[in-house]
């Protein structure tokens, strides 16, 4: 089986280690992973923050990198949640402004494709153990684009749970907004702040030493607040813990 | 759609009050009011989930309320008329009110007409949406809110924060304190001593407004549903000062936005079941309050008013009816649930957004029947993490955060819109140049992964330069948090090196 890897522009330029991890799970899994060049942003934050018509350009862009692939893989429930739900909206809008049929005809061909990574773990692969080891206590934040979007439920700790050595510690209040929200976090920043500092006194609060994620820009905010209060709990994408084996352990 | 250009329409009066984020930041460092709003809206969105969760059909129930709504929308002008015909045969008076002035000017005309000055109160938001109280006051006639809630934050000469629980922000030693301050100027004073014990304030409260209820000739309250086959009224309560609002006045006048009409009494049957569950987590809420007309004994036998007049408000409801995506923030019944589970509202209060309609709904309310002029109307579709929270347990299944994108769609790109019954194209609104220019230089950077790549490569090899604290717009982020390392090379690079050439 092949798989196109979606790497999302956050994980491509802070946070490469993310895809990195992707590449190396699917790979030990048996999935040959494409990297379509032409991909870039998905186009989330321009849409979200009011830009509808500056956010079509990235959509027939994505349609059309990933054109050929009968599965599309990305560690973001954010950005899946963006081209599952919302590409197929933009592109009705279009439709109905008149600007015809193209843009909501990519997206609903390539809506269907799109898997969250845990999503194309449990539902196509059919795994849960994926022979990752990580010896840590771990306490997992389930963001709300994969929860509430995407409804990945329980996909995410069940990967976790499996892995060999780390100790899942349940996140009170876990189903709560970390605070981020892409451009809330810059014009609502007072707010925002409070409600990522209480998600990671209820993090610290568990005693576990990884607060664990499947959305780098909900950590890139709590990992932030962490690091300026000096705590001693480091964020990590799940991709990470589950690319992480005994051979090879996550440094 | 017209070609007219509005930067700046001439629609309903706009408070003039701080943007969302300057207003909750204010409550955000309010310790005492942060605690009073967590412990309140935690301890209710848990019964919540209980209650509805009692249910095995509550997704159907939710599905049946919005297609309920949906289609009272759709003929909404069908609806209001057979509800007029109904509640003119009961014996009623319709008045119809196109905006805020109309209604105000109507109601004070009802009331001078009775020769009393003063009214008690219930439930009504829509007179609070419109500034009735003020408007009665400018003529000379005294309004006495009722609900207990709305007692507190009149006495208080404060701003409702919530639409169940108007005084949630306050705990119950600061409403004693208002209490014992205020009540006496009022009308009964509190009683000495009074403690805080909730059993306490209550009965202080009872006796307070027990002297109005009996004293009043005048009645103005609002409605949860109207009915239109049979031009029933319906309002539900906890107190019961609701019921004696609406049966020992001699006159009342109902206020009630036109969106709140059903079309049968069978329907009635899913509202009286998700509201209450949805509001105050009870099965049934203790008080539902029906009257139609003045009922078959026309008042003769003095149970209930001899008058009744129902003034339907329409002020910005046709209008967010034309809008497509927006027009299903009319299906609210005002249950408040989520208000109780927004994270934002949580920390930021209810006065942070500027209207009687706080929270969720409030923020794509507001900005719909006000229009997005002002710098509090404007800011409101930002007031949210699009966690989605809301949508989940709105009993009518309104899709806030779609909403919210589409409204901040109008405020940062213009877009046609409806006002006063005429489609006319909104200007952006102010304010948003310099994020318009930086959403379109990235844009221009990620259409272009060539150029996409150049940028990564130059932050990469910047990366130790980069300061703790960002200027500008980024300070946003820097003033509380650190910023992500930037990784000394992009994932782009390393597939290069590592899979597209293997070695």
């Amino acid at each position: 089986m092949r798989a196109a890897l979606f790497v999302t522009c956050v994980n491509d330029a802070l946070y490469p280690g993310t895809g990195i991890a992707v590449v190396r799970l699917l790979e030990r899994l048996g999935v040959g992973v494409d990297f379509p060049k032409a991909q870039s942003c998905c186009g989330q934050p321009q849409y979200n923050t009011g830009y509808r018509h500056e956010t079509e350009p990235l959509v027939r862009r994505t349609a059309r990198a990933f054109a050929e692939h009968e599965y599309v893989v990305t560690p973001s429930g954010s950005c899946a949640a963006m081209i599952r739900e919302h590409y197929p909206r933009i592109g009705r809008k279009a439709a109905a402004e008149g600007r015809g049929n193209e843009l909501a005809e990519a997206a609903a061909t390539l809506a269907p494709r799109v898997y969250e990574l845990t999503e194309f773990l449990v539902d196509v692969l059919g795994v849960t153990d994926v022979g990752a080891y990580f010896p840590h206590t771990v306490t997992y934040h389930p963001s709300c684009h994969g929860l509430r979007g995407l409804g990945l439920g329980d996909r995410p700790r069940r990967l976790l749970a499996a892995v060999k050595g780390l100790d899942l510690v349940e996140l009170p209040g876990a189903e709560e907004c970390c605070g981020f929200g892409g451009t809330f976090a810059l014009k609502n920043p007072d707010v925002s702040t409070a409600m990522g500092t209480d998600k990671i006194t209820a993090a610290a609060g568990t005693g576990a030493q990884v607060l664990c994620g499947a959305d780098n820009s909900c950590l890139a905010h709590l990992d932030g607040l962490l690091r300026r209060a000096d705590s001693p709990l480091r964020t990590l994408h799940l991709a990470e813990i589950l690319a992480a084996t005994e051979e090879e352990p996550l440094s | 759609m017209t070609g007219t250009y509005l930067g700046m329409p001439a629609f309903p009066a706009v408070p003039d009050l701080p943007a969302f984020p300057a207003a909750a930041r204010e409550a955000v460092r309010d310790e005492v009011l942060r605690a009073n709003l967590r412990h309140a809206t935690h301890t209710i969105r848990d019964k919540r989930a209980r209650a509805v969760a009692e249910l095995a059909d509550w997704d159907r129930l939710r599905a049946a309320g919005k297609a309920v709504k949906d289609h009272t929308l759709r003929h909404l002008d069908r609806y209001l008329l057979q509800l007029e015909e109904a509640v003119t045969a009961a014996g009623g008076t319709v008045h119809w009110a196109a905006d805020a002035d109309e209604a105000n000017r109507i109601v004070t005309e009802l009331v001078r007409a009775t020769g009393e000055r003063e009214v008690v109160k219930v439930k009504s938001m829509a007179t609070q949406e419109i500034g009735l109280n003020e408007a009665l006051e400018a003529a000379g006639i005294a309004a006495y809110e009722t609900d207990l809630a709305e007692l507190i934050v009149q006495l208080g000469h404060d701003r409702p924060s919530h639409i169940l629980v108007p005084a949630i922000h306050r705990n119950r030693a600061e409403i004693r304190d208002v209490f014992r301050a205020e009540m006496a100027g009022w009308g009964r004073p509190a009683p000495e001593p009074l403690g805080d014990d909730p059993r306490e304030l209550a009965e202080a409260a009872r006796l307070h407004l027990r002297e109005k209820f009996l004293r009043a000739k005048v009645a103005v309250s609002g409605a949860n549903f109207m009915v239109a086959e049979t031009g029933t009224m319906v309002v539900l309560e906890s107190e019961g000062n609701g019921r004696m609002c609406l049966t020992l006045p001699e006159t009342l006048i109902s206020v009630v936005g036109i969106e709140k009409v059903v079309p049968t009494f069978r329907d009635l049957e899913i509202f009286l079941q998700t509201l209450p569950r949805s509001s105050t987590a009870e099965r049934m809420n203790p008080y539902t309050t029906m009257w139609t007309g003045l009922g078959p004994s026309r008042g003769a036998d003095g149970d209930g008013p001899t008058a009744f007049h129902l003034v339907l408000l329409d002020n910005g409801r046709t209008d967010t009816l034309a809008d497509e995506t927006g027009r299903q923030a009319l299906r609210c019944i005002r249950c408040s649930a989520c208000l109780n589970v927004c994270p934002v509202y949580e920390r930021a209060g209810g006065h942070a957004y500027g209207s009687v309609y706080p929270g969720p709904i409030g923020a794509i309310l507001s900005p719909q029947l006000r229009g997005t002029r002002s710098a509090i109307d404007a800011s409101l579709p930002y007031a949210s993490t699009l966690c989605g929270a809301c949508y989940e347990v709105c009993p009518v299944a309104i899709d806030i955060p779609e909403v919210l994108v589409h409204l901040r769609e109008r405020v940062a790109q213009g877009g046609p819109v409806t006002r006063a019954g005429v489609r006319v194209t909104l200007r952006p609104a102010d304010g948003h140049t310099a994020e318009r220019a930086a959403m379109r230089a990235a844009r221009l950077l990620l259409d272009h992964p060539g150029a996409l790549r150049a940028g990564e490569r130059l932050l990469a090899r910047a990366r130790r330069l980069a300061p703790r604290r960002l200027p500008g717009a980024g300070r946003a982020w820097t003033d509380s948090r650190e910023l992500p390392t930037v990784a000394a090379q992009s994932f782009r690079d390393w597939w290069d090196r590592e899979r597209s050439n293997p070695r």
